[in-house]
């Protein structure tokens, strides 16, 4: 699950002068073309440090992501929902591991990018840092924010780095399962009894603002790079994502009875637009900077099982360990 | 057939399979390397589906349905052994346990896919399938581990000393042995414990590890009973949670 809200370098006004401009000039019409870059081929400095910063936050997000959801595994109710939250984590776990496995075609190994989220230099998405109090916030994200994060994940599928846009389309598929999983589980609480009509209506009163954050800044106020946009790292605006998120949305939320906390929030039917109270940016900056409600618990977990863990990592790369024939 | 017989026989079978796959999922985030989590997340579905088709055919014998029965029972109700109700620990014990038990359970369900009890049967030989999985990561693993470096090689022979006592209630004997063993429902659990030892030797033999003499240890029994440790009602409750809040609604 990943949305917009990337923090990407800081663009120099130098960054491309050392670059060859003849192998510039045909990376970028290969790009025109539509043709996709792989990892052999020659790439600007420049792209390689976005893409590897991008694909790496998103891997961050998907396991980070695990963690809201993986506290209510072991306490959903029934069988069939179990079975299902436990695959739809999986998939998540499973997720980070083909973009870590994406990323590292760039050069940079999984160590590396698992010890820059411990020491906090890599970032994850957002909304991982506020807390799922209830069964129903785990089915808010399972529908809602994974929805989020297919608008974002099906437009950079259409990317220019092939590996990248490979898993991509992996996860799609995968995610828009969790996506029905998750609208099912809604739809059970948003029409059930009255204590779980509450229960979600809750959840979506908790949620609603870390879902607008969850495609980054307003165009407006973001650091736009055009050049992202031109070598197709980085697919549609931040705006764009959160339009259409809202335009598949927000009917099926209201259809199900469930009210929204903005009361502004209108399709202006003129311009074809949603209208809706800007988010509160500096709460999203605030966050993402470190001091949300779960940032320091997300991280601590991610470090112990890292720490406890190592032992069993050593004993991978001990040179006296026995070779055993895979299986498959 | 003694249905009595069959229903605890099959009490057991379901109550191991989901408590032991609710620990595993219990591993998803916070395993030591990504492609551990998604294993150990695989065999607790592979376990809590399990549980859910014994419940089933327990459901087909007249007992209560699945949802309610996993659900609903408290710890004295549970007829699991005390062993797969132990908290994960370190990834050692997990793997030690999953090892140890895995073992008997492919074991179990490839004497139960000759039951003379057709439905379970038909599922042991499912079940035998999926199990035959769990049971080649188990070995791999402990081979590996158990043959690497000093550090892994201790944690796991230490972790193997704690379990095989609780290892060893896996196979107490019910009051119903004998019916379950004339009437061709089940081997029994001694001549199951006696082809496990046979299949962990031969695993064990492939690493430094060694096994302590199995007939000075003092299995840990009661679970078959309904006696468990501290640790099982807090798993229940804690995945009863939201049932609880109303187990008449559709969740």
């Amino acid at each position: 699950m990943y949305g917009g809200g990337n923090t990407f370098e800081a663009m120099k006004a130098t960054a491309l002068v050392d670059e060859d401009p003849i192998k510039l000039a045909e990376f970028e019409a290969r790009i025109e073309r539509g043709e996709k870059i792989e990892p052999s081929d020659w790439m600007p400095q420049l792209y390689r440090k976005q893409l590897i910063r991008m694909i790496e936050q998103h891997a961050h997000s998907e396991i980070i992501g695990a963690l809201p959801e993986g506290t209510w595994i072991t306490r959903a109710p029934g069988f069939k929902r179990k079975l299902a939250l436990m695959a739809k984590v999986q998939d998540e776990v499973g997720h980070a591991q083909l973009l870590y496995g994406a990323a590292e075609t760039l050069g940079k190994s999984r160590e590396d990018m698992i010890q820059d989220l411990i020491n906090g230099k890599s970032k994850y998405s957002n909304i991982f840092n506020y807390p799922a109090f209830t069964w129903a916030d785990s089915c808010f994200i399972s529908w809602l924010v994974d929805a989020g994060a297919i608008v974002n994940q099906v437009a950079n599928s259409k990317g220019s780095y092939g590996p990248y846009c490979r898993a991509l389309e992996r996860i799609c598929a995968e995610e828009s399962f969790h996506l029905k999983y998750g609208h099912h589980c809604v739809i059970h609480l948003a029409t059930g009894t009255k204590k779980q009509r509450e229960m979600m209506q809750a959840a979506v009163n908790r949620w609603w603002a870390p879902m607008m954050h969850f495609f980054g800044p307003s165009d407006k106020i973001s650091v736009h790079s055009e050049i992202l946009m031109k070598w197709k790292v980085k697919m549609a605006s931040n705006d764009e994502c959160r339009q259409q998120f809202l335009d598949m949305y927000v009917p099926k939320i209201w259809e199900l009875g469930l009210t929204i906390p903005d009361d502004k929030l209108m399709k202006n039917e003129a311009t074809g637009q949603w209208e809706y109270t800007e988010p509160d940016w500096d709460e999203f900056k605030r966050v993402i900077n470190g001091d949300g409600p779960c940032n320091k618990e997300r991280l601590a977990v991610r470090r112990k099982a890292e720490e406890r863990g190592r032992w069993v990592r050593e004993a991978l790369l001990a040179p006296k360990a026995k070779y055993v024939t895979p299986l498959a | 057939m003694n249905v009595e017989a069959l229903k605890d026989l099959l009490y057991k079978m379901a109550d191991d399979q989901l408590v032991l796959g609710h620990r595993n999922s219990e591993w998803t985030g916070f395993g030591p390397l990504l492609e551990e989590d998604i294993a150990f997340s695989s065999m607790a579905q592979d376990k809590v589906g399990q549980s859910w088709q014994l419940y089933k055919i327990l459901n087909e014998l007249g007992e209560n349905d699945p949802d309610t029965v996993a659900f609903m029972r408290n710890a004295d109700q549970f007829h699991n052994c005390q062993f797969v109700e132990l908290p994960n620990g370190e990834y050692d014990f997990s793997l030690i346990r999953h090892f140890l038990f895995d073992t008997a359970e492919l074991l179990r369900f490839q004497f139960l896919s000759e039951s003379s009890f057709e439905p379970l049967a038909l599922l042991a030989k499912k079940i035998k399938g999926e199990t035959k999985y769990h049971s080649m990561h188990a070995n791999i693993w402990v081979k590996q581990l158990g043959s690497a470096t000093e550090e892994s090689v201790s944690r796991l022979q230490t972790s193997l000393n704690e379990a095989l006592p609780y290892a060893l209630g896996i196979f107490e004997e019910s009051k119903f042995e004998d019916d379950l063993i004339t009437s061709g429902i089940f081997k029994g659990e001694a001549v199951l414990k006696e082809a496990w030892m046979g299949e962990i030797t031969k695993i064990l033999n492939k690493s430094s590890l060694s096994l302590p003499d199995l007939t000075s240890i003092e299995p840990i029994t009661g679970g078959r009973n309904g006696i468990h440790s501290e640790h099982l009602q807090p798993m229940l409750d804690e995945m009863s949670e939201v049932f609880k809040v109303d187990p008449t609604a559709e969740w």
